[in-house]
């Protein structure tokens, strides 16, 4: 009873005037941000978070947060009707989505996805209000060693499920921890890492420079390069007679794929540095093995659009769920709102629930709020979306590189910091091409500074042994998880030699 | 993109030996009564990458990824001239910034982007790059009372009549 107190406390404070103003325009902002290609949620807060110092942590939260949202409703729109996915997070969308709309039923598609945004949203959301106190107050028993533990696990997931080259991913989580690190030892005070004396580095590297170095400049220039070609856009009419028709479609044809997509998008939100694209993904694939006609699938099954569609709006609830109890990001864009957090001088981590009440309920009573307006205004203004998808990307491309470089400066007000983000996009550009996954350095970054402290108090607690991280139960329970993600590739790779070799010799 | 990828794996790698070696100005080791020296933890994370390196440059050499197998260039002609074009751009704009502020900067930037590279009519691209400047001016010095560069003292004579308004 008293978490239900707790939320109608957060519902007050998230239908506040400014709040709801937030929301809408976060929520505005979010869906545009998702249907454009080349721009994602992780794009939108990392860009967008330097503009947020401007109101109160809660509300600065509540609006990166519906963005984040809205990200997930919008990423589909692009996906059905021009066929590419708006954001990582809808690839998975594109599969049917776009058959759908090549048969003349985007109208279909399209409020399929909404609709299933909208319930795995929903769902999520009572899942999240009903685990996170209880996750919060276990956690506040945790030791150094129980969150050195957890961070591994979060780079441990990057390397298991990742699916990047695992040399490749492993690096880019050192570079990340490395860079983390530049600046000032926190223990001793001595400074650290002062690349070629520059002085500019003894103020360290802040986190906001790589993320927007990597995803505003980095992935801009991707972008450019990739996306020469024309893209055809499909038409969509939308009535209201239509909607309520595509409405029940949905629900009679779909269903089975919402409740896929919203349990386990949930569940694999929650699992640190997961988030939402392997979410969807894995959501698309269980619906299509347990479907009645699997063939229909990628042909332009509606189920195949609600099965993604509502894992990833479940699995961004799902990764702020490890963020606000453990203080460990589920996905690259939690990682960047939990830099965040700390910018605005919050402590993530289990405390917030009783230190930060208004803060945490806040925003739990805001996802309520966001969804209902993400679907509405999803729902209502599709063609005004579709419209600006014809903007040309030389206007918004430059218009990003601009809030870029602002956004840089303004994070540290250095222009040194500005000159590093440019290398830091450059090199990002040149590393993307080469299959380097750059999430695991953002997410790295922002860890870093929680990571390293708590290995050396940790070490500090044995005396140096490092069997502290084993022994403790459950420090030892996610060491062990951990291990067996670290070590899941290798196996992968030991089975399939054993076959080659029996293939061989049969 | 066969070259690329071993020449990134060694930039990588002397990356990884000068952070390791910059860690060495604080102590990696253990230290008895006070946990692991403050250089310890870069090191060791740089010396994992070293590994990486190295095992990246065994599967180059093998050619198990797709890098290392492609054929095709890293970038090709247009990919050369966007890069260059764009990112050239970039660079002359924070370069500019200390000069005739970030604000004039930027304007020069969309007027280039806009006319030059996208093409776009004179009214819209002097219209975007003119009143952009103008709203960041007022959202970030009168909003959010954060100042950015003005760049060298000639320009002051503008930001004068501009904070009048504020003011």
């Amino acid at each position: 009873m008293e978490i239900l107190e707790l939320l109608s406390h957060g519902l007050f404070l998230a239908i506040q005037p400014m709040n709801i103003a937030l929301i809408v325009v976060g929520v505005t902002l979010g869906l545009f941000i998702g249907a454009m290609p080349g721009l994602g949620s992780v794009n939108g807060v990392a860009i967008l978070l330097p503009i947020t110092f401007l109101v109160p942590p809660a509300s600065a939260i509540i609006f990166l947060a519906a963005i984040y949202y809205g990200a997930m409703y919008g990423g589909a729109i692009s996906s059905i009707t021009l066929g590419i996915p708006g954001a990582s997070t809808a690839v998975a969308t594109t599969f049917d989505g776009r058959p759908l709309a090549l048969k003349g039923r985007a109208s279909l598609a399209l409020v399929t996805a909404a609709i299933a945004s909208f319930v795995g949203g929903t769902v999520s959301i009572i899942l999240f209000t009903a685990f996170a106190p209880p996750l919060a107050h276990v956690a506040l028993s945790f030791g150094p060693p129980e969150i050195f533990a957890l961070m591994l696990l979060a780079f441990a997931t990057f390397v298991g499920l990742g699916g990047d080259d695992i040399p490749k991913t492993v690096l880019s989580i050192c570079l990340g921890l490395v860079f983390a690190s530049v600046g000032f030892d926190q223990i001793s005070g001595a400074p650290r890492l002062v690349f070629f004396g520059i002085s500019g580095f003894l103020h360290g590297i802040n986190f906001l420079v790589l993320a927007i170095g990597v995803y505003g400049i980095g992935e801009m220039l991707w972008t450019l390069d990739t996306t020469r070609g024309k893209i055809t856009s499909t038409e969509a009419r939308m009535t209201f007679a239509g909607i309520v028709a595509d409405t029940r479609e949905c629900f009679a044809k779909a269903w089975k794929g919402m409740s896929i997509g919203s349990g386990l998008g949930f569940f694999v939100g929650i699992l640190p540095a997961a988030g939402a694209t392997p979410g969807s993904l894995m959501a698309y694939g269980v619906a299509k093995m347990t479907g009645r006609d699997p063939d229909s699938y990628g042909r332009g099954n509606p189920d195949g659009v609600a099965a993604p569609e509502a894992a990833n709006n479940s699995a961004s609830t799902g990764s702020m769920l490890p963020m606000l109890t453990l203080g460990i990001p589920g996905s690259p864009t939690t990682a960047i709102l939990l830099g965040g957090m700390v910018i605005w001088g919050l402590t993530p981590g289990p405390r917030l629930f009783t230190d930060q009440p208004e803060f945490v309920w806040g925003l739990i009573g805001s996802f309520y709020v966001s969804n209902f307006f993400a679907l509405v205004i999803n729902l209502s203004f599709i063609p005004l979306f579709i419209w600006m998808l014809r903007m040309p990307f030389t206007i918004l491309a430059p218009m990003i590189f601009v809030l870029s470089v602002v956004g840089g400066y303004a994070a540290t007000n250095d222009m040194h910091d500005v000159w590093l983000m440019l290398i830091f996009g450059l090199s990002a550009f040149f590393l993307r091409k080469f299959d380097y996954p750059l999430a695991p350095a953002v997410l790295a970054i922002v860890l870093g500074p929680i990571a390293e402290p708590t290995l050396r108090q940790s070490l500090l607690l044995s005396s140096g042994d490092p069997s502290i991280f084993f022994t403790r139960p459950i420090a030892g329970t996610i060491t062990v998880i951990a291990i067996i993600l670290i070590l899941l590739p290798l196996f992968g790779v030991i089975r399939r030699k054993m076959k080659g070799s029996s293939e061989a010799s049969a | 993109m066969r070259l690329g990828e071993i020449v990134t794996a060694a930039v990588l790698a002397a990356l990884s030996i000068y952070m390791m070696w910059k860690s060495t100005d604080l102590n990696i080791g253990y230290v008895a009564g006070k946990g692991p020296g403050g250089g310890a933890w870069p090191f060791w994370l740089s010396a994992i990458m070293l590994v990486c390196t190295i095992v990246i440059a065994f599967n180059w050499a093998r050619r198990t990824s797709p890098p290392s197998r492609s054929t095709e260039p890293v970038l090709d002609a247009d990919g050369r001239r966007m890069l260059l074009q764009v990112g050239g751009g970039i660079f002359v704009f924070v370069a500019l910034i200390d000069v005739i502020s970030i604000y004039g900067a930027m304007a020069l930037f969309l007027f280039y982007y806009l006319w030059f590279l996208g093409r776009h009519a004179l009214w819209l691209a002097l219209t975007i790059s003119i009143a952009t400047p103008i709203v960041f001016f007022f959202f970030f010095e009168a909003l959010m009372r954060i100042t950015l560069p003005k760049g060298m003292s000639f320009t002051d004579p503008v930001f004068n009549v501009l904070y009048d308004i504020i003011y």
